[in-house]
């Protein structure tokens, strides 16, 4: 704080210091408060508020478990939703990785660039390009019945395809960014020794760079997990009939139900539920927290 | 055990410059061989084509009478210490040592007794469990010669290895790099810019200057007996006094210059009427009293002292205002003449050379 007056002074220090706790209080912390409290709360008509009924209750809570399709709902997100950071670890770990030590720095500028620019257009766009991409007389199916892959249109659009490719796009470059700051960290010097010490291609990517890039992974994972099971227009605007994400339900609960204390108990056992989630597949995986914050 | 190492005739272009240009040598089974040289001269290109990480333009590598066009770093018989070392820190001391036998498929019973086998080689007890980031500069230096050791190449390739460690320590190491090579009789590539490493570590030391090999030979020969100027003023200190070649008789020649006429030992590569440099070096240059004639005499007048320790630099200054350094043996009974003192520079006509100028030939494009 003391480094900070010293450079921009007082006065732009308070107010750098202000917008940041009112970013963090009054449109972070506050809100969810407001939130956590409504999820103990019913859903009452205006007039029984603070009537003999206005009591603080976990039948909000209780509610979900009760429900057999919320639960199976929860379950499928979690499921695609690892789908989708897989998938993306997957992609993104070879291009990391010639981006980080394989291209020359130059190229690599220009490559950044490309694959920054799709990111400047909002997610609802994207979202929406990939329901013209994907539609039965879409794009896609055009190019892969013109070079003769697929005999007829494929149905893109059902079950779970459209969103975990959506998700896929939206979020895979917060996979990216984490892994090539680790892989470019990486001295070219430990790859080489590797290999002059006769170590395959993959043995090396086994042994040094994929233990040196963990941290990086693991952050990259975590991000694109938490985004995808947290996300409410790509899983809606490529939503086939039979997808449903879990967010749709919170959405339902407050929007269509308009029972935001219901809504709010859903919001915070998906928040809780995927921190467990998260957690235990890091203690599988033996990542720790400061590995991930580095 | 040890093999010998072909480079033959070899050159490697990036883009249009040329950092190494026709390099023919062979380095002997079991030698200990430095390139020598200033940064830039090519010799850790000379390096990555022997390790394998780079293939030459032209020419090619032999590696035990084999050639190695084509086979990839993991597949030589070579192993290579980087500058830097390139330990792996995520990895114990041990693992680090018997990386290369795990990728051989070493059991782990196996892997650990070499591990501990090696770190008695190399001097290092009880650390195999411990992390590299625990280890000194000396220790690190210690576990990445076991983890080359440790897959019994039969090129030991060392990229100024000592180079990030502080005097006392590398000047330990050097015996030490060297003991461990007469032990395991391994063939040692050696490359440094440090003429004192080169010459008291090698069997023999090529000096390499922009690409070109310009000199392979014992360390006694290369100091004693430079090919060309640049061998002699890179390898060592230098009094440098321009010319010509005025005749020649046996080795010896008369050379003309400026400062007079000097007797010298005529070098490789400089013949009758050669535009050339006189070379001698401060050690083989003494101070005689003003007054008394003698052969290869300049005369100087006394400038500055400075005191090294086991030896004095004397700084001298010619009629033309060029400075000479004699370097004379700390001897408290006969004191070094006091700044000031005309005197005459003498050497002996068997230790300076005439010399051309370097090799730097970068044509055959």
């Amino acid at each position: 704080m003391q480094e900070l007056i010293r450079r921009y002074g007082i006065s732009l220090s308070v107010m750098m210091a202000a917008m940041t706790a009112f970013w963090l209080l009054a449109l972070v912390v506050i809100p969810n408060l407001v939130l956590f409290k409504f999820s103990f709360r019913l859903y009452l008509p205006v007039d029984q508020l603070g009537g003999p009924n206005d009591v603080y209750t976990l039948k909000n809570y209780v509610t979900f478990f009760n429900s057999p399709i919320h639960i199976n709902v929860f379950f499928l997100t979690i499921l695609y939703s690892s789908l989708v950071t897989i998938i993306c670890l997957a992609i993104t770990y070879p291009l990391a990785y010639i981006l980080a030590k394989v291209l020359k720095p130059t190229d690599t500028a220009t490559f950044f660039l490309v694959l920054l620019i799709p990111l400047w257009v909002s997610e609802i766009l994207r979202s929406f390009a990939w329901f013209i991409i994907l539609s039965m007389q879409g794009p896609l199916n055009a190019i892969l019945t013109g070079i003769g892959l697929i005999d007829k249109p494929i149905r893109w659009i059902s079950g779970f395809q459209s969103v975990v490719i959506g998700l896929v796009y939206a979020y895979i470059l917060f996979m990216l960014f984490p892994i090539y700051n680790a892989i470019q960290a990486l001295d070219t010097n430990q790859i080489e020794a590797s290999q002059d010490l006769g170590a395959s291609t993959w043995r090396t990517h086994w042994r040094v760079v994929i233990p040196h890039a963990k941290p990086g992974i693991a952050s990259g994972c975590v991000m694109v997990f938490m985004l995808c099971a947290g996300s409410v227009v790509v899983p809606t605007t490529l939503a086939s009939t039979n997808s449903r994400w879990f967010t749709e339900i919170i959405q339902q609960w407050m929007f269509e139900g308009l029972d935001w204390n219901v809504g709010s108990a859903y919001a915070f056992l998906l928040l809780a539920l995927c921190i467990l989630f998260v957690s235990l597949v890091m203690r599988v995986l033996n990542v720790r927290l400061v590995d991930i914050a580095k | 055990m040890s093999e010998d190492v072909h480079l033959s005739q070899i050159c490697m272009d990036f883009g249009s410059f040329r950092a190494v240009n026709n390099v023919e040598v062979t380095i002997k089974p079991g030698e200990f061989f430095s390139f020598l040289g200033p940064s830039g001269c090519g010799k850790t290109t000379i390096l990555r084509l022997i390790s394998g990480f780079m293939e030459p333009t032209q020419g090619a590598v032999k590696i035990g009478g084999k050639d190695m066009k084509g086979i990839r770093p993991n597949a030589r018989p070579t192993a290579l210490i980087f500058q830097n070392l390139a330990l792996f820190p995520l990895m114990p001391v041990w693992e680090n040592i018997t990386f290369g036998l795990e990728v051989r498929g070493v059991s782990k019973e196996i892997r650990r007794a070499k591990a501990e086998e090696l770190l008695q080689l190399v001097d290092l007890h009880d650390s195999a469990d411990k992390r590299v980031s625990q280890l000194s500069g000396g220790q690190k230096q210690r576990v990445a010669i076991a983890r080359a050791l440790a897959v019994e190449p039969k090129v030991m390739l060392l990229d100024e290895p000592l180079s990030a460690l502080d005097l006392k320590l590398r000047q330990h190491m050097r015996a030490e790099l060297r003991a461990i090579q007469k032990r395991t009789g391994v063939t040692f590539i050696y490359i440094t810019h440090d003429q004192g490493e080169a010459l008291a570590m090698s069997d023999r030391v090529g000096v390499m200057s922009q690409g070109v090999l310009q000199q392979v030979a014992t360390p006694q020969e290369i100091y004693n007996n430079p090919v060309n100027g640049f061998v002699a003023s890179f390898v060592g200190e230098n009094n440098v006094i321009a010319g010509k070649v005025t005749s020649v008789s046996g080795g010896m020649a008369q050379f003309e210059t400026a400062k007079g006429s000097f007797q010298a030992k005529l070098g490789a590569a400089v013949g009758m009427g050669d535009e050339a440099k006189l070379f001698v070096r401060p050690e083989f240059c003494s101070l005689r009293p003003a007054n008394e004639a003698k052969v290869n005499s300049i005369p100087v007048e006394v400038t500055e002292i400075a005191f090294e320790g086991n030896f004095v630099n004397v700084f001298v200054r010619d009629q033309a205002g060029d400075t000479h350094m004699v370097q004379v043996q700390n001897d408290p009974s006969v004191p070094p003449p006091a700044p000031h003192t005309a005197c005459q520079m003498v050497f002996n006509p068997e230790s300076c050379m005439i010399l051309s100028e370097a090799a730097t030939s970068r044509h055959g494009h």
